[in-house]
């Protein structure tokens, strides 16, 4: 079973060179740390920002420099700056080459819910409806389950969904699974140490399982 | 040209009134009209309706006009971190909607640029779309969204000329200029306020037309939420 790091190694390897990438928060931020040093890509933030860098050391701490999560950074070379209005034209206009980010659900059509738990304080969805519902490749970073053992990859998301038929591929602590056209989740890799049947025990949706279905490559 | 430079915030606030739609520029604490929102709390305004991405936190930005009750209406993207939100929120005594980040954005800019409404795929399918008007562009669904616009857009640059041209500083842009354009009284906070001809015209990315009061702001805390640091 992977830990958030090793979730985020494995996603960093879906990152291709030369891309645009919107990273959400959580798991999704720290696949930066573990993109190869040869493959150049450009960050996005979504109060904007094109070109995030490090984070700032003490001294370098700017309060008009933050990310979508409000944390403080830096710029790297070649950044660019811009309104909400222009960074959200860049992602609705299919710009942003890829989106990462976190789920609490996902169907087997491919719909996320990661916004809302009816009966909690319900905090908002700031950015992440206008990206699940124009990036052009989506990737969860997400748990297969719940603490106490109930599957997150549904038949039906049970709550409030953030986009419909959006995401194209998953990597959990068990699994890489993509989300087939015609609806299920096919199964791509297991993580280390993991069998096929436990997985098929994880997932409440429709499974496709064909051939051998390799362990992943850290 | 005519100068636009009054002397400080309750100067630039003195006709704001009860229960008037203010939109306030910022992303979390970033690039907050501070010395606006300590005149508004002064003044004591109530019944406002606020359109900011956010709800400030506790002690810090909007979350001053909360404490003190001043807000009726929230219309946000995200209003965690905020505990007395929650409390106002669960009781019912305050109204929020939500809507999310690019919609609202785009919703100002239309509200400024006299767009009353166009279509996104955000939403699509959620809560978000009940009772609004789906239409089918190229085999992809879409909803329709109103403009918004303000009685009072009140906005933070980093510098201002005393025409009103303003340039803004990293992300504290956020959505400050698209507010600028939505109000029908744009005021201007800047932390530099210079004299005309000294900002390059190239550089300018909120033209003065926008914006109807500029004034020197000052004590910026410019509170961080999130300090992360690499060794």
């Amino acid at each position: 079973m992977l830990d958030k790091i090793g979730i985020a190694k494995r996603i960093a390897k879906e990152v291709k060179d030369g891309m645009y990438i919107n990273l959400g928060i959580g798991i999704p931020t720290l696949v930066a740390n573990y993109i190869p040093a040869h493959i150049q890509v450009v960050l996005q933030s979504e109060n904007g920002l094109l070109g995030i860098g490090p984070f700032p050391k003490e001294n370098e701490v700017d309060p008009d420099l933050i990310n979508a999560g409000k944390q403080t950074i830096t710029m790297m070379p070649g950044s660019a700056l811009f309104s909400s209005a222009e960074s959200f034209a860049m992602i609705r206009g299919g710009h942003v080459d890829l989106t990462i980010l976190g789920a609490m659900e996902v169907s087997e059509t491919g719909d996320i819910a990661n916004w809302k738990v009816p009966g909690k304080m319900v905090k908002g969805m700031g950015g992440a409806m206008d990206l699940v519902a124009s990036a052009k490749h989506i990737i969860v970073a997400m748990q297969h389950c719940s603490k106490d053992g109930a599957s997150k990859l549904l038949k039906k998301c049970t709550l409030p969904i953030t986009g419909i038929k959006c995401v194209k591929r998953i990597v959990s602590d068990l699994a890489v699974l993509d989300i087939l056209p015609t609806g299920g989740f096919k199964l791509l890799e297991r993580a280390p140490g993991i069998s096929v049947e436990q997985i098929k025990n994880a997932t409440e949706g429709r499974l496709v399982i064909e051939g051998n279905i390799p362990e992943m490559q850290l | 040209m005519i100068s636009k430079v009054v002397a400080g915030p309750s100067e630039a606030l003195h006709d704001l009134f009860d229960n008037a739609t203010v939109m306030l520029g910022g992303f979390g604490l970033c690039g907050i009209p501070e010395n606006c929102i300590a005149a508004i709390l002064k003044k004591g305004t109530k019944g406002l309706t606020c359109i900011s991405n956010n709800a400030g936190v506790d002690d810090f930005g909007i979350g001053l006009l909360l404490k003190t009750r001043q807000v009726k209406k929230m219309i946000s993207s995200y209003v965690g971190e905020n505990a007395e939100f929650e409390r106002q929120l669960l009781s019912g005594e305050l109204e929020v909607e939500l809507i999310p980040q690019g919609t609202l954005a785009e919703r100002v800019r239309a509200g400024g640029a006299g767009i009353p409404a166009f279509f996104t795929p955000a939403g699509v399918g959620t809560e978000v779309a009940a009772g609004k008007e789906v239409r089918e562009f190229d085999g992809k669904q879409y909803l329709l969204e109103s403009w918004l616009r303000a009685d009072f857009a009140i906005i933070k640059a980093w510098k201002g000329d005393t025409a009103g041209n303003l340039v803004y500083k990293g992300t504290a842009r956020n959505f400050n200029p698209m507010m600028a354009t939505a109000g029908t009284v744009t005021v201007a906070e800047v932390e530099e306020l210079v004299p005309l001809g000294t900002l390059d015209p190239n550089q300018i990315h909120t033209p003065g037309i926008y914006v109807q009061r500029i004034f020197q702001g000052k004590n910026y805390e410019k509170r961080i939420e999130q300090r992360t640091v690499s060794k």
